[in-house]
């Protein structure tokens, strides 16, 4: 015994078309799971675009990188995209940048934030507005937030060089300076070209700026779960903040801190726009990614094939890194 | 004195983070002369809001404009229907092959997007798409993450609710539009917020997709300006900050949702 709703609403266009639309669901549908014909309604349009432009690729990617030549035209050449890019010294050393990045910028972040969260959460007043200004750079586009720090950074008159000349620190070229961080600092005394380039540490840098209002809310978002009386028990039995932090906070946070490694490590291994943006899409060796060593090779130089393999062997970097953290970072996560 | 210190670093901390924020302003309002100096001092001399009409004149960014937000939005609202859809056949309906459909979903989030970046492309070219709207907004109209937020949003509703109107004769379409999607707008909002800023913010794949310079979005022709005006560096930080200026507002707007909802179940699953 069905009774129909317009008994109990206003009927009017879109809930009586809703209305004949179930109808006729309910009608076609057979069987113990009755919401077949409805499911196929509400999952097609997502199915059709995340199938063509999610699921699809990642086949058609592989197949991609087993043929040679531009365009994707050239002849099917196996694995040689594989065993190429093995001994592409480019890809060495766009790979070793995006490591460089990744260790530069993630642990940085993630104690910069960590610290920023755990003092916001403890304020009494304007923590909302702090909150807020700690967010602003990572609702900005890093295409405009890059423009200020190249304008910054930017030349020998640059606000930074005049700013630290107050100090007599030298003259830097900040984002055009290949030489390694270390032979600066070390006076020389470490060849240039090992570690990572003072235009690199930039990027990462900006990195840091532009990315810790993500980690900072979530942060909060971890802390606010924290029980108070645990706190105000392990107080009471005299941990002072340190102890309260080791034992107390630090292991509640972990599923926190485990989720933000994950995201946070692949984050790190995908990202261009913060690169392309401060060098202004120079292809430099020290400031180039392999993400951008991909858009290169398949978009400047149209070998599609190649930049396929590359992205391959990017992805299976990410997921190996994810297996790696989930198996041994995992085994120390604390769920209640 | 315990409670100044913690103050003091955290507004100390702000104001450094904000810097650049405020440079960028000032320096929008200054005459070349002065901004190229790169003065330590953010107080403009005089006020020049003229230059953010030179700014407009220098490069085509009323396009742009349109351009961006009209992607933006479509991609928005595309991302919350599709999202609402498909999160509610996960979370409420029976059917079968519930469970592999949704670990494919899911699958789709550990894939990075450089693998799909060149089949995508190679895929808008022989469709046709290349250097069209089209190409800027239909792949990005629905997404793994949307879906699997408005799932677990719909997974906290009480199932009474559901059973309630079912007794009162209402089928699941207009259970979901009418009674559901109200209920979980925390949720949406959040969904839109990310949406909008995804779209709004990508600089990859209109560089990849589009040519022309009526095709191009804000960070596209951000780029392209910065190239051509270089050494004009107050039209620069004009032109940034009306490209920053949406994103900000909309932030504004949201951020009692968005709070929310991050504080809720969605971000940690």
């Amino acid at each position: 015994m069905r009774f129909p709703c317009n008994v109990l609403r206003p009927l009017n266009g879109l809930d009586s078309l809703l209305a004949w639309l179930d109808d006729r669901l309910e009608r076609s549908a057979r069987g113990p799971l009755r919401d077949g014909p409805t499911a196929f309604l509400l999952l097609l349009p997502a199915f059709l675009i995340v199938g063509a432009f999610g699921i699809l690729p990642i086949f058609s990617s592989i197949h991609l990188s087993l043929y040679g030549g531009q365009h994707g035209q050239g002849p099917f050449v196996g694995l040689g995209n594989y065993l190429r890019a093995f001994t592409d010294d480019a890809f060495w050393s766009s790979f070793l940048v995006t490591l460089y990045y990744a260790l530069g910028t993630i642990p940085a972040t993630m104690v910069l934030s960590f610290a920023v969260a755990y003092g916001l959460n403890r304020l009494v007043f304007g923590r909302g507005l702090l909150r807020t200004a700690y967010f602003l750079p990572y609702v900005t586009s890093a295409v405009a937030a890059a423009m200020i720090w190249r304008a910054l950074l930017g030349g020998e008159a640059g606000m930074l060089n005049n700013a630290l000349a107050h100090w007599g620190i030298p003259v830097q070229r900040w984002l055009l300076e290949p030489r390694g961080v270390l032979h600066l600092l070390t006076g020389g005394f470490v060849p240039a070209a090992v570690g990572p380039s003072l235009a690199l540490c930039c990027v990462m840098a900006f990195e840091i700026w532009h990315g810790s209002g993500f980690m900072i809310v979530i942060f909060l978002a971890g802390l606010a779960a924290v029980p108070r009386e645990l706190e105000e028990a392990a107080r009471i039995d005299g941990a002072n903040t340190r102890q309260l932090l080791r034992n107390v906070t630090l292991p509640l946070l972990s599923p926190t801190i485990f989720f933000l490694l994950i995201v946070s490590t692949i984050k790190s291994f995908q990202s261009f726009n913060g690169f392309y943006a401060l060098t202004n899409g120079r292809q430099m060796p020290d400031t180039r990614n392999l993400v951008l060593y991909i858009y290169s090779t398949f978009y400047e130089r149209g070998e599609l094939g190649y930049g396929a393999a590359v992205a391959a062997l990017l992805s299976l970097a990410i997921v190996v890194l994810t297996v790696v953290q989930w198996r041994f970072a995992g085994r120390k996560v604390h769920y209640e | 004195m315990k409670r100044v210190v913690p103050h003091l670093l955290l507004i100390t901390g702000a104001a450094f983070t904000l810097w650049p924020f405020v440079w960028m302003i000032s320096t929008s309002l200054e005459t070349l002369r002065e901004a190229s100096t790169g003065g330590v001092g953010v107080w403009p001399e005089s006020w020049h809001w003229e230059n953010y009409v030179l700014t407009f004149r220098a490069a085509p960014f009323a396009r742009y404009f349109a351009n961006s937000l009209g992607v933006a939005f479509v991609v928005t609202a595309a991302v919350i229907l599709t999202g609402l859809m498909a999160g509610y056949a996960f979370a409420r309906l029976r059917f079968c092959g519930r469970s592999v459909l949704f670990a494919l979903i899911l699958g789709t989030m550990m894939i990075p997007f450089e693998v799909t970046l060149i089949p995508n492309f190679v895929l808008i070219s022989r469709l046709g798409w290349y250097n069209t709207y089209a190409a800027l907004t239909v792949p990005w109209c629905a997404n793994a993450f949307s879906i699997f937020l408005v799932r677990q949003a719909f997974l906290g509703l009480p199932g009474d609710y559901f059973e309630a109107a079912r007794i009162d004769g209402c089928g699941h379409l207009r259970f979901l539009f009418r009674i559901a999607a109200p209920l979980v707008k925390p949720t949406l909002v959040t969904v839109g917020l990310f949406a909008f800023l995804g779209s709004y913010n990508s600089l990859l794949w209109p560089l990849v997709v589009t040519a022309d310079d009526t095709m191009r979005v804000v960070q596209v022709g951000l780029m392209a300006f910065s190239g051509d005006a270089g050494v004009r560096v107050h039209l620069l930080m004009c032109a940034s900050t009306i490209v920053i200026l949406p994103t900000v507002a909309l932030y504004f707007v949201a951020q009692k949702y968005f709070v929310e909802s991050a504080l809720g179940a969605g971000i940690k699953g």
